[in-house]
């Protein structure tokens, strides 16, 4: 392993080139360009061998990679904001055929007002279609979930596109020490792509066809089920990825001071960070406080969640999203879950991070506060907590 | 944690010095933890930006920006304002690249006759021999070892040049 000082988009990069992807197929748009800007790098020295193909369009792109995937190659792509929306028709085909395409998406709001900074309204607008979705909270474990991704999403039992997202800026463009491991080890850890899901000239078999209304069904049942079994694979992964690295994650989820808390802080990607230095300085004044960080919400872990919050007084969720109309996508996701497992606690959402705004010590430690003490079901933070 | 902000206009190379001094900070092994960003957005040149870098013993977790400095660090006077030293924490300083004296709390460095001497189109890593001579939170070796690693080849000896000379005026 060398030490290196990367950017999430630079550390991204460097965990793809280690994957060996056999075709990347790209179109640039920030926060997300540095990625495919390297690895166009990388192929043009050589130290990455793999077809680099300039498309037109994100759609074109998520289009070019079901193509490789469906000749059996290992393929990426990588995009962002109104780039994934504009290969939206696109992710459901990719899901439906099970080409395990591994996807990075820069986090970023989508227009209007127009606006290229940070929050998680991209990718969670797209959680129907079929993706296993995971957030990632600093460089390093962009760069980890980079080989970890290929390794779930082409498990034989899984055959499923992976989306993995970086916060954009916050993760995309900071700059921090990463490890990065040998191509040895990274080759013990992913073997290359094998599948029967593949146009082959030998064995004729016919990809991505119609299904009626008879056996269409059949299908997204097994869609499903496939996500659902993913769990027990991104677990597998999880060991085999902490026995080649020396790291590891938690899996679905990570607890943080979880055990005895009353009160516990539920959110995903890179603010999670702040919130353990929150609980930290909070537990220090005696509050039992804790932090449960989503790591995947696609396939969801309910099971694990439900474990994590049992014995919790009241949980909030912090989250970059908005359903309007309703509440954050995450929340509802959250309040499902705990509804499924017999779960009967208050539960609070908190709105923050919208267009890029900047959640500060002050916002997360009154998080805490009204989650202890009471809030409305849903709340904008700056606006009706924190400065409201 | 020590904290600095960089002030300088765009194409100067603030966002470079704070990456390159958060590599430097790192260099020095695995309790050495750094971060550094730009403030973050479209970027056009000559407008003025902000840059970051973060340094700690133990993993950051707070990626906000900062709103107390330990160094403030500017590379153009023409960002200067008085009001800046509210962003510093207690016995923080603020370092202006300036022929000028502002006032007996500002650290005044004549950094662009360093690099002007010797024909480098940017301040930047003159800047950052100058804070790391002030603070002492890396080394000059430090700093040209950060050079060396990640800026382009051609431009690295010339940047080299910058800190020792940087060195020189300081001893």
């Amino acid at each position: 392993m060398a030490k290196k000082f990367l950017s999430g988009d630079e550390a991204f990069a460097e965990g793809v080139r280690l994957a060996r992807p056999q075709v990347i197929s790209a179109y640039p748009i920030t926060p997300q360009t540095i990625v495919v800007e390297r690895l166009s790098e990388m192929v043009e020295e050589g130290s990455l061998e793999s077809e680099f193909i300039h498309v037109e369009s994100e759609h074109s792109a998520l289009s070019c990679a079901i193509g490789a995937s469906a000749v059996g190659a290992r393929t990426f792509t990588a995009t962002s904001s109104q780039g994934l929306l504009y290969m939206a028709e696109c992710l459901p085909y990719a899901a439906g055929g099970r080409f395990p395409i591994v996807m990075m998406n820069a986090n970023r709001s989508t227009a209007l007002p127009w606006n290229i900074y940070g929050d998680q309204r991209d990718s969670i607008s797209q959680l129907d279609s079929g993706w296993i979705q995971a957030y990632a909270e600093n460089a390093q474990e962009g760069l980890d979930f980079a080989l970890m991704s290929y390794y779930i999403a082409e498990h034989k039992d899984i055959s499923t596109p992976f989306m993995v997202n970086l916060d954009g800026f916050v993760l995309t463009h900071t700059y921090e020490t990463v490890d990065v491991p040998t191509q040895e080890q990274a080759d013990t850890f992913l073997p290359a792509y094998e599948t029967e899901n593949e146009l082959d000239i030998d064995v004729p078999k016919n990809l991505a066809f119609s299904a009626g209304p008879e056996h269409n069904y059949i299908f997204k049942y097994k869609e499903h089920q496939a996500l659902l079994r993913a769990k027990s694979v991104i677990a597998e992964a999880e060991k085999k990825f902490a026995e080649i690295f020396g790291r590891q994650y938690g899996g679905l989820l990570e607890t943080y001071l979880t055990d005895d808390a009353d009160y516990i802080l539920i959110t995903l990607g890179s603010i999670t960070g702040l919130c353990r230095e929150i609980a930290d300085s909070l537990r220090s004044k005696g509050k039992k406080v804790g932090v449960v960080r989503l790591r995947y919400i696609r396939p969801f872990p309910t099971e694990e969640l439900a474990a994590a919050v049992k014995d919790a007084k009241a949980v909030g969720v912090l989250e970059k999203d908005i359903s309007f109309g309703n509440e954050g996508t995450i929340f509802t996701n959250v309040n499902s879950a705990l509804f499924r497992s017999g779960i009967n606690i208050s539960s609070y959402n908190f709105i923050g991070g919208l267009g890029g705004k900047n959640i500060s010590h002050e916002d997360i430690a009154e998080i805490f506060d009204r989650i202890e003490n009471g809030a409305e079901p849903v709340n904008f933070i700056g606006i009706e907590v924190s400065g409201g | 944690m020590t904290e600095i902000i960089w002030y300088g206009r765009g194409g100067q190379g603030a966002f470079t010095a704070a990456k390159l001094l958060g590599a430097a900070y790192s260099l020095n092994g695995d309790f050495y933890y750094s971060l550094a960003f730009p403030s973050f957005g479209p970027e056009r040149r000559g407008a003025p930006v902000r840059a970051f870098t973060k340094l700690d013993a133990k993993s950051i977790l707070d990626r906000s920006e900062t709103e107390k400095a330990d160094y403030i660090v500017i590379l153009d006077e023409t960002l200067y304002s008085d009001p800046l030293k509210n962003l510093l924490k207690l016995g923080g300083r603020i370092i202006v690249n300036t022929k000028h004296k502002i006032s007996d709390e500002v650290y005044s460095f004549d950094g662009s006759s360093i690099s002007d001497s010797l024909h480098l189109p940017t301040v930047n890593t003159v800047m950052l021999g100058a804070i790391s001579e002030i603070s002492g939170i890396v080394t000059i070796e430090n700093l040209n070892d950060a050079i060396e690693s990640y800026m382009p080849v051609r431009i690295q000896d010339k940047n080299k040049q910058a800190t020792i000379a940087v060195k020189e005026a300081f001893r």
